[in-house]
């Protein structure tokens, strides 16, 4: 009995050791990839940055100082002010809100949505599939910021229909994908398995199909992020998003796109802004794609 | 045919009647159908209580659509699958979930079949969770029996697919079709991809649980020795039909069909002098297309005996000795 005992606590070991390995390998490749994690950690930062904006930006971002306007960098104004005499570093600071606010929030909306529909369509085929595809397919022949224009100018800007346009943008690519993805998986015999065991379709979308189509859904969300940032910024720019005196870098590049001969860096420093958090998504996902696809992961092995 | 049936019908497990599975071809924007794979076309047979029913044949003779329609796993396009005198076919899909409980099925390729991201406590618990109010410590005592069953232990509950051999994969496998107390399993080649050590024991497992289960198995495989091995009953299909079919020593000691004495005569063996003594009946040519399968009798196109009746009408099947019978013009 004594021993029984010890043998099953051993077993109980091996099993906690065994099940901890397996749920690091993939966090384990991802953190071998040098250039992934850098990214990762630029974009944490950025985040906290963002999340935490009142404590951290040293002034108001729409505080106007007009005696101070136009000044270079200086140790009281680390990246100078503005036309208006607004302290550039705060307004970017709040500007990484307005962005992270945007695209995180169109982004999971249109994952979630765009994946539901995706595996839905793939799962179930025939009209259903065809209606689905194709109705997303025609939004897909309009690009995105084409489409966030027209839709702006007639619903008139503000960051909910900001929102919804980016989302309803970026859903026809989640769907494609999962839609691919799910077309693979329920061709895979543990589906069938489970269709003999008597599971119905939500039990097997949800069970079977979504597990094996996770890695997809983290690695397009990833890259999403780059689409949605990027287009809210470029209708900001052009004066159709985020409306000011609301920073957002988009409306700062606007700001200081006038004076871009006298005085460069007040259109610099948000585009440098965008450009880092734009490509540290990128490279997240593309790290997120090598960690989870499982034909680089068997070679690992 | 029908007072055959009518005669067994005490320990008839399943009956097939004229199961057919044609697969439309579709081409072009509006899908229209061009034409029909005849995948199955007018399968019958009766598998009995308790017994191995094998179907052999060569790939693509239809053999794994077979075993996919008697779970309604492909939807047949017409035909009776009894079972238990009811028919599969004419259920609704709430009926045939109670029903399906007691057809489980096992699959070749053991990579596909487990999901892999899910433990094995989770792939074997599944049929319990669908199918019965359990509470979890039931639960977790079935599947440790279960695994026992199987010849593996508890500590294989939290482990992942990959993290498995062949074999134990094919364990698990067989434990999961175990895990609602089924009639009739339906074994899609078990064996075909696994090493020939191993195979001998998925082999002996699944005789040893038709013992003392009262299993009925219904064997798909192209392995003549492996079938020769297990079965009761074998029948062997080419393009779609049932050319023969009988009790295991009828078809391997007195095959009638040409077709199936060109398969028996393949099977390798092991004795250098036996095997000098061996003729082999070597077939010319390709199995023909079941997009536009041959007129008359399927095989006549590589049947070394063929007549000019072959050309024109399929045979119907000849009554040999018992329950073997086979369907050849010539014989």
């Amino acid at each position: 009995m004594m021993e029984r005992t010890i043998i099953k606590e051993v077993e109980d070991l091996n099993v906690i050791k065994k099940n901890s390995k397996r749920k690091s390998a993939e966090w384990a490749a991802f953190r071998g990839n040098k250039i992934g994690m850098i990214a990762l950690w630029v974009l944490i930062i950025v985040s906290i940055m963002a999340i935490a904006a009142p404590l951290v930006a040293p002034y108001d971002p729409n505080t106007q100082d007009v005696i101070n306007r136009m000044k270079s960098s200086s140790s009281e104004h680390w990246l100078g002010t503005d036309i208006y005499g607004r302290d550039v570093l705060s307004r970017i600071i709040y500007g990484a809100r307005t962005s992270m606010l945007v695209g995180v929030i169109s982004v999971a909306l249109s994952s979630v949505i765009g994946f539901a529909i995706g595996m839905i369509a793939g799962y179930k085929g025939g009209k259903l599939d065809d209606i689905l595809m194709r109705v997303l397919e025609s939004i897909q022949t309009i690009p995105l910021l084409l489409l966030g224009l027209m839709v702006l100018v007639a619903a008139g800007s503000n960051i909910y229909t900001l929102i919804l346009v980016i989302t309803v943008g970026l859903l026809p690519s989640c769907a494609r994908i999962a839609r691919g993805s799910t077309l693979d998986v329920k061709e895979k015999e543990f589906v069938k398995a489970a269709i003999s065991m008597g599971s119905g379709t939500i039990r097997i979308l949800i069970s079977h199909i979504l597990p094996n189509v996770l890695s997809s859904f983290l690695v397009i969300s990833a890259l999403h992020m780059t689409s949605a940032i990027m287009v809210e910024a470029s209708l900001s720019f052009l004066g159709l998003g985020i409306q000011p005196p609301t920073a957002t870098w988009g409306n700062m590049i606007m700001d200081g796109f006038p004076h871009v001969a006298t005085k460069p860096a007040l259109a610099i420093y948000p585009g440098l802004a965008l450009i880092i958090v734009s490509i540290s998504f990128n490279l997240v996902g593309d790290a997120l794609r090598d960690a989870l696809d499982p034909h680089i992961s068997k070679k690992r092995k | 045919m029908e007072q055959v049936i009518i005669e067994n019908e005490k320990e008839d497990l399943m009956v097939v009647q004229e199961l057919k599975k044609h697969f439309p071809i579709k081409n072009g924007v509006f899908g229209k159908t061009t034409g029909e794979v005849k995948a199955v076309d007018g399968v019958s047979f009766t598998v009995k209580k308790g017994e191995t029913f094998s179907i052999v044949g060569e790939s693509g003779c239809g053999k794994s659509t077979v075993g996919m329609s008697l779970l309604r796993l492909t939807e047949p396009t017409s035909g009776k699958i009894i079972f238990n005198e009811e028919n599969m076919l004419d259920k609704n899909r709430n009926e045939l979930r109670d029903l399906r409980k007691n057809i489980q099925i096992i699959f070749q390729d053991t990579y596909s079949s487990l999901n892999p991201k899910h433990t094995i406590k989770k792939i074997i618990s599944e049929p319990l969770v669908i199918n019965r109010k359990m509470t979890n410590e039931e639960m977790e005592t079935r599947v440790l029996e279960l695994l026992d069953l199987v010849g593996l232990g508890p500590h294989h509950l939290y482990r992942y697919p990959h993290e498995f051999s062949g074999g134990q994969r094919q364990r698990i496998g067989i434990a999961r079709a175990l895990a609602l107390n089924p009639q009739l399993i339906v074994c899609d080649e078990p064996v075909s991809a696994l090493d020939v050590s191993i195979q001998s024991q998925i082999l002996n497992l699944l005789e040893e649980l038709q013992k003392k289960f009262n299993l009925t198995y219904i064997f798909i495989s192209h392995d003549l020795s492996v079938v020769e091995h297990i079965s009761d009953r074998v029948a062997v299909m080419y393009l779609g039909r049932i050319v023969e079919m009988g009790s295991r020593e009828e078809v391997f000691q007195n095959p009638q069909h040409p077709y199936t004495k060109a398969l028996m005569s393949s099977v390798p063996i092991a004795d250098p002098k036996l095997k000098d003594k061996k003729q082999r009946i070597i077939l010319t040519g390709d199995v023909p297309s079941p997009k536009n399968p041959p007129k008359g009798c399927h095989f006549h196109t590589r049947c070394p005996f063929k007549t000019e009746k072959c050309a024109e009408i399929y045979p119907e099947y000849k009554e040999i000795k018992g329950d073997h019978k086979a369907a050849c013009h010539i014989i």
